[in-house]
């Protein structure tokens, strides 16, 4: 899969795509891949404060759990509910399933273009 | 420094995604993944390599006193290539190993124990000879490769590639002059998954060649090269145990629910005293079936009226029932079937109940 190149990422494996001012924020497919079937998500709930570089969330695969780290600080206004009830969409379409949409975006770590990101994983990969 | 198994260029081919396991390196799963992978088994067949686990041979007179008194179970009554399963404990009760002991004749015996546990196991059988007692013992490991046939549909896989005088009929019983294709090997009806099929030794160097004639054999009917994860799904949802999880050194069988192969009632045997002075059972195992929202895994606290009375010991997400699953040792006091608990999963309570176990078992 390509790693759309309007998008944003984390070297945590993160996206990040801007909606205005606002933030919606999923995982790669790098990510879903090595994490395997996903069975269970946990997700923040609306209103929540993120705080840069923590867990919002996380995904557990049949054999283990990831947490996913909040690529900016800001506040939570929507939860994608679908997620939770049909995690395998993360599987099927990792930049579809998105995961939460924040707003009052105050920090955001560096992140990488759609080229660095692809780098960044040969790299990893290696 | 991991080992691998004569199937690893093999998995690697096949798109296995390779992890360290038991000293070896193995196929976590394959592309599939580990849900497909599961399902395959539970309704079609799949294919494991299960040549990391270790094989040990005893033979001489006292052959038979010899087992009889290193492991719990009762040997005695046995034919020909019959298998019977069974703990081995240490002087307190505790579990060295599970393992299956097969007879090949009399005086003769081929055991297949844990692959993590293949020179633990050897070193304790070793040394735990009585005085007098006229056995030998020879780690035969290396020489032997193991495949996994399981699935409904593994006799009629077999079938097109083994002759019937090549497939033992009754489960738990082994064809030690087997023929897969043109290739000699011992065929079990054993398994691991609660499914229906087969577990296929050969000598090492057999391996490829018969993961691709079973590969082959089993493609019209929906086969799947299977990996490690799905392995422990499925011996999960049959409430299979886990050596290292279930039971260890400090669990007695007894108390991991193995008493079906514990034979109190024979001679002297390591552990016995140990298991007489608990009775009754202090804790038990029980099933967990999560019913809030969660997945359960080993080490939680399982809580019950606000205080702990216990903890899992394995635990996941099973694909086949589609939820979340665990087994638990609690102390038998509080023991209940139906009672609700409450699991704590990396600081959040999870709300769950008492199960009997199997949480699965395959339909005649």
């Amino acid at each position: 899969m390509i790693d759309p190149k309007e998008l944003k990422y984390s070297k945590s494996h993160e996206w990040v795509r801007y909606d205005g001012d606002d933030v919606v924020i999923g995982i790669s497919d790098y990510a879903q891949e090595s994490l395997g079937d996903l069975v269970f998500v946990n997700l923040p709930e609306v209103d929540d404060e993120l705080t840069v570089g923590e867990a919002l969330g996380d995904v557990e695969s049949v054999k283990a759990v990831s947490d996913i780290i909040s690529p900016v600080s800001g506040k939570v206004t929507e939860i994608n509910e679908a997620l939770l009830d049909s995690p395998e969409m993360i599987n099927e379409d990792p930049y579809d399933a998105w995961f939460v949409k924040v707003t009052d975006v105050q920090e955001t770590e560096d992140l990488l273009s759609a080229d660095e990101y692809d780098e960044f994983v040969k790299e990893e990969e290696a | 420094m991991e080992k691998k198994t004569p199937l690893y260029e093999t998995h690697v081919k096949y798109g296995g995604k390779m992890v360290p396991f038991g000293g070896f390196i193995l196929p976590v799963q394959y592309e599939t993944g580990i849900k497909k992978e599961h399902m395959a088994v539970r309704t079609a067949a799949g294919l494991f390599d299960v040549s990391h686990m270790g094989e040990i041979l005893v033979s001489g007179p006292d052959s038979l006193k010899y087992l009889n008194y290193v492991l719990t179970n009762d040997f005695t009554d046995m034919e020909d290539w019959q298998a019977r399963y069974s703990p081995m404990c240490n002087e307190n009760g505790g579990t060295v190993d599970d393992l299956i002991v097969y007879k090949r004749g009399d005086n003769d015996y081929f055991v297949v124990v844990n692959a993590a546990n293949t020179e633990k196991d050897y070193n304790w059988m070793c040394s735990h000879v009585p005085e007098g007692c006229d056995v030998k013992l020879v780690n035969d490991s290396d020489n032997w490769c193991q495949l996994a046939l399981q699935g409904p549909k593994s006799p009629e896989i077999l079938a097109k590639i083994a002759a019937p005088e090549s497939i033992p009929e009754v489960y738990y019983t082994a064809i030690f002059n087997g023929k897969v294709g043109d290739i000699d090997c011992v065929v079990s009806r054993t398994g691991y998954t609660g499914e229906d099929g087969f577990e296929i030794y050969s000598a090492a160097e057999n391996a490829p060649a018969l993961w691709e004639m079973i590969l082959k054999a089993g493609e019209e009917f929906g086969i799947l090269p299977c990996g490690l994860g799905a392995r422990d799904t499925l011996r999960m949802e049959a409430a299979m145990p886990l050596y290292g999880n279930d039971m260890d050194d400090t669990v007695s069988p007894k108390t991991a629910g193995l008493g079906f192969a514990v034979k109190m009632d024979k001679d002297d045997f390591i552990g016995k005293d140990a298991l007489v002075a608990d009775q009754p059972l202090a804790r038990r195992r029980v099933g967990i079936k999560v019913t809030g929202r969660g997945i359960v895994r080993e080490h939680c606290d399982v809580y019950r009226d606000g205080e702990v009375i216990g903890h899992t010991t394995s635990g996941t997400f099973l694909p086949y029932l589609g939820g979340s699953y665990a087994m638990a040792i609690v102390d038998s006091s509080k023991r209940e079937i139906g009672a609700p608990v409450q699991v704590d999963v990396r600081g959040r309570m999870v709300d769950a109940e008492q199960v009997k176990l199997p949480f699965y078992k395959r339909s005649k």
